[in-house]
């Protein structure tokens, strides 16, 4: 039950797959569609003798509405507390009794709900999830309200960075929902009741607003038969309602500090960029790996090895999101030096990615960082899955086929192009983290 | 629903191959063709226990500082022909061993296994590189005091492991890494860094026998040698007692444990199943139904008996406000006691054998994760046939064994109990309201 608030897409790279470099072989996704509008997306795949089943939701924390910030992982956490046929926590438990790894997680954009194993088991983990995707029955949520507060004091009350994250999200936006934290704020979660739990469910998990992605050892008309029969009969609901929201431009640098107990401070910095749907993603995906990926990058070269005034740091690009997505730096200040003087380190980088054009070694070096992880990436079908989910539920799935022919197009003028016209100081926001030490 | 799932040829899909180069070097390959990569996984016996004290942090100095800088590359130059190349070559140190791991393309498999011989066998450890490692890991240190959980983890081990390199943290202290010199290091790397104390297992598109070959080439240079050493000394357990860490924190973090055993304990596997039922067992757990489900008192909770290679712990391990910790420490301890007293039931005897011996192909499902369970397997001694054993050793757990193994290695009465948290709300009355006279 994991939830996270932005997946970097190069951090994605560590879990895709698709093509070999010397070969362009295209994913090989089959693509069917149920009656009721669910969609489903098939990849085989031989190498281990299992599979991994996955239903997606298009439905996250920017579907929720101020004061109820949560409700969507919230209603993650319930999905496992029983259907009319089965008790709480029966689904977890049937399924780590046929051998198989289940979870579930929340983002700002879609709720995914999985479970891997043995190929011969799975199709228990399908009859499962076609009954909780209608039948669930979202009652006695107390205690699991009290779980949700335990994590999100596990994952951001006590952890310096994620606290530091949360306040700048709220920040860089300041009108559309990215700006609240999928967790929720504690006094929305507080606040959350069965009936915003019921009718979230009744509005979102219908099967022609969530689709369902299979990778592994399995025969696609034979599984393709096993879902139809289990999902077929559920009936399609209602069109889900559009976030209409815009953000209006940031026409200014934003500033914020956050007092917090910690050690060190950090130092962060988020830019306003096109989701990868827009052309201009391939070339943000490789400016973050010339800037940071790497021990031969430009700031880590810069702020760790020679200045040592970092004790590390971050470029990333999230260009996966339905909505407008954030180009981030993130540095941890190394211990005795000041935060301005790693702000003024990556400002020096940065105008000079913004001035001259990368070297073709390079920007060679970085599409050759892409392409391997692609393959790394295959190695895992579990992630194969995700990045099919991830693109699908972004963009359509087709995108992965794109990707790489993408990346390798991209020049160095490309590179120089959107360094100049996004990494603008006027359009970003700063958050420092400024520790405390209470001594009690 | 529940016949017991016996994984079908996960032997046959690894065919594992074992052999031995002339410097003494232990070869482990799996050739898997599906793609156009290779994994290496080395075990080297260079772990913290073989550093003086008054020098921790010495071991996980030397394997950081591989990749930066040989005869031929500085540190530079090594990360540029890593990066150009897409790969990635990682060191990390425990208190048994250390560990170098590096994942290619097949295309580039001479050039890294060139690189990997290189590091292994001509690192220079230059002056300045060790400085700025030095400034690195003592930063580092300091980070981790944000970390409530890592404090607490400290806290345990140092109780436990008294006067052991098991109770040290492997990056070793602020006065003790700026003890550590150049000298040391090399010191060091001459005499534990050698073939024959050493495991390569190699997962991906090369063959066994081309992988010897390339191997006894590259690994040439790379001359038998180092001292044999037997187990390392371990002194008896620390007592039993509450430890308290005061934090600013909203959530108390928590560790319950005491000593457990070590990998080749004959009751291992029993052991393992009777804690599947107590707390390992994720969502079927006892801890979980009772802490988390029935009273939404944690998010994560779990128990282990985490087994080294020379010796083990027991921990339970979770976060929950700081007002409930007293709770949820006390139900904790109840469970220890319960199955203790009561052993397990038929069903639950069942769901843990169905979900470990069901789940075992999972853990074999990525090369990576093959070539790190390859090494552990040799390493561990367990035999290149364990994944066939497995179902076996765990369908021959009884009610009585997990009786039998809860009284004989839990121990209630041992229990060290960690708290870090905002003592002052956390209000622990102590003794604990544990009938422990903790």
């Amino acid at each position: 039950m994991l939830s996270k608030m932005r997946l970097p897409v190069l951090s994605l790279f560590l879990l895709l797959s698709s093509i070999a470099p010397a070969q362009a072989q295209n994913f090989k996704v089959q693509e069917a569609a149920l009656d009721n509008g669910l969609k489903v997306l098939l990849l085989e795949d031989h190498k281990s003798a299992v599979v991994t089943f996955q239903v997606w939701y298009r439905v996250g924390s920017r579907n929720e509405i101020d004061g109820r910030s949560g409700l969507a992982h919230f209603l993650e956490h319930m999905m496992f507390k029983g259907t009319k046929k089965m008790k709480p926590e029966e689904y977890s438990r049937i399924i780590a009794q046929n051998g198989g790894n289940s979870n579930a997680f929340t983002t700002q954009d879609h709720t995914v709900y999985f479970a891997t194993m043995s190929r011969d088991k799975i199709g228990v983990e399908i009859e499962l999830e076609a009954d909780r995707m209608t039948n669930a029955v979202l009652d006695d949520y107390e205690s699991e309200k009290m779980v949700v507060m335990e994590e999100r004091r596990l994952r951001t009350e006590d952890n310096p960075g994620a606290a530091l994250d949360e306040v700048m999200g709220a920040i860089v936006y300041t009108v559309y929902p990215y700006r609240r934290p999928v967790i929720g704020w504690m006094s929305d979660i507080l606040n959350l009741s069965g009936d915003d739990l019921r009718q979230f469910y009744k509005t979102y998990y219908a099967p022609n607003n969530a689709f369902i992605v299979v990778v592994g050892d399995f025969d696609a008309q034979q599984i393709l038969a096993k879902i139809k029969q289990e999902f077929g009969k559920i009936a399609r609901g209602a069109a889900a309602p559009k976030v209409t929201l815009e953000e209006p431009p940031q026409k200014g640098e934003r500033r914020v500090a956050l007092k917090k107990e910690a050690e060190l401070p950090l130092l962060s910095m988020y830019y306003h960029v096109p989701n990868l749907q827009d052309s201009d993603g391939f070339a943000l995906d490789l400016l973050s790996v010339i800037l940071a990926s790497g021990r031969s990058s430009r700031l880590y070269q810069d702020l760790v090895y020679n200045k040592r005034i970092a004790t590390g740091v971050d470029a990333d690009y999230d260009g996966v999101s339905i909505g407008p997505a954030i180009f981030s730096f993130t540095a941890q200040v190394m211990p005795d030096k000041q935060q301005a003087e790693v702000e003024s380190a990556i400002d020096k980088v940065v105008a000079q990615v913004r001035s001259e054009p990368v070297s073709d070694r390079e920007l060679e070096k970085a599409k050759n960082q892409v392409e391997a992880a692609f393959v790394f990436g295959q190695d895992s079908i579990f992630g194969q899955a995700l990045r099919i989910g991830q693109f699908e539920s972004v963009a359509q799935w087709q995108f992965i086929n794109a990707y790489l022919p993408g990346i390798r197009a991209v020049t160095a003028a490309d590179v120089l192009r959107v360094a100049k016209k996004y990494l603008d100081p006027d359009h970003r926001t700063v958050g420092t983290l400024v520790p405390t030490k209470e001594t009690k | 629903m529940g016949v017991t799932v016996i994984p079908s040829s996960s032997e046959a899909r690894l065919s594992p191959r074992r052999s031995i180069l002339q410097n003494g070097l232990t070869v482990i390959t799996s050739e898997q063709k599906a793609l156009p990569m290779v994994t290496f996984n080395l075990l080297i016996d260079a772990g913290a226990r073989f550093e003086p004290e008054a020098e921790a942090g010495l071991a996980n100095i030397t394997a950081r500082l591989l990749t930066y800088g040989t005869k031929n590359r500085t540190a530079l130059q090594i990360s540029e022909t890593l990066d150009y190349l897409g790969a990635t070559l990682s060191t990390g140190c425990g208190e048994e061993a250390a560990t170098v791991s590096m994942t290619l393309l097949k295309k580039d498999l001479d050039t890294g296994l060139q690189l990997l011989a290189e590091v292994l066998t001509a690192s220079t450890f230059p002056a300045e590189e060790l400085d700025r490692q030095k400034q690195s890991i003592l930063a580092s240190i300091r980070a981790r005091e944000e970390q409530p959980g890592y404090i607490a983890h400290l806290k345990f081990i140092e109780v436990l492991f008294p006067k052991s390199s098991y109770g040290r943290p492997v990056e070793g202290t602020e006065n003790s890494v700026k003890r550590v010199d150049r000298p040391g290091l090399l010191d060091f790397y001459q005499k534990y860094y050698r073939p024959n104390h050493a495991i390569l297992t190699v997962v991906g598109d090369v063959s066994h026998d081309l992988m010897m070959q390339k191997l006894g080439r590259a690994f040439q240079p790379w001359e038998k040698g180092g001292a044999s050493m037997g187990p390392p000394p371990l002194p008896a357990p620390g007592p039993a007692g509450v430890i308290k860490v005061n934090k600013d924190l909203t959530q108390a973090n928590i560790i319950i444990g005491h000593e457990g055993v070590p990998r080749s304990h004959p009751d291992y596997y029993a052991i393992q199943v009777m804690n599947y039922i107590l707390g390992g067992g994720g969502f079927s757990s006892r801890m979980m139904e009772s802490i988390r489900n029935r009273r939404g008192l944690a998010y994560s909770v779990y128990s282990a008996f985490e087994p080294e290679k020379y010796t083990g712990s027991f921990q339970v391990s979770m976060q929950t406000k700081n007002e409930s910790a007293g709770d949820a420490i006390r139900i904790a301890i109840e469970e220890i006691r319960k199955i203790r007293e009561q052993g397990a039931t038929e069903e639950e005897l069942k769901a843990a054998k169905d979900y470990l011996i069901g789940s075992f192909p999972l853990r074999l499902d990525t090369n990576r994760k093959v070539a790190t369970f390859l090494s552990q397997v040799e390493f561990f001694g367990l035999g290149l046939d364990y994944p066939e054993r497995y179902p076996e050793l765990i369908r021959g757990v009884s009610r009585e064994d997990v009786l039998r193994v809860a009284k004989r290695y839990l121990h209630p009465e041992k229990l060290i109990v960690v708290v870090v948290a905002d003592q002052t709300k956390a209000a622990l009355k102590t003794p604990l309201d544990t009938g422990q006279g903790l």
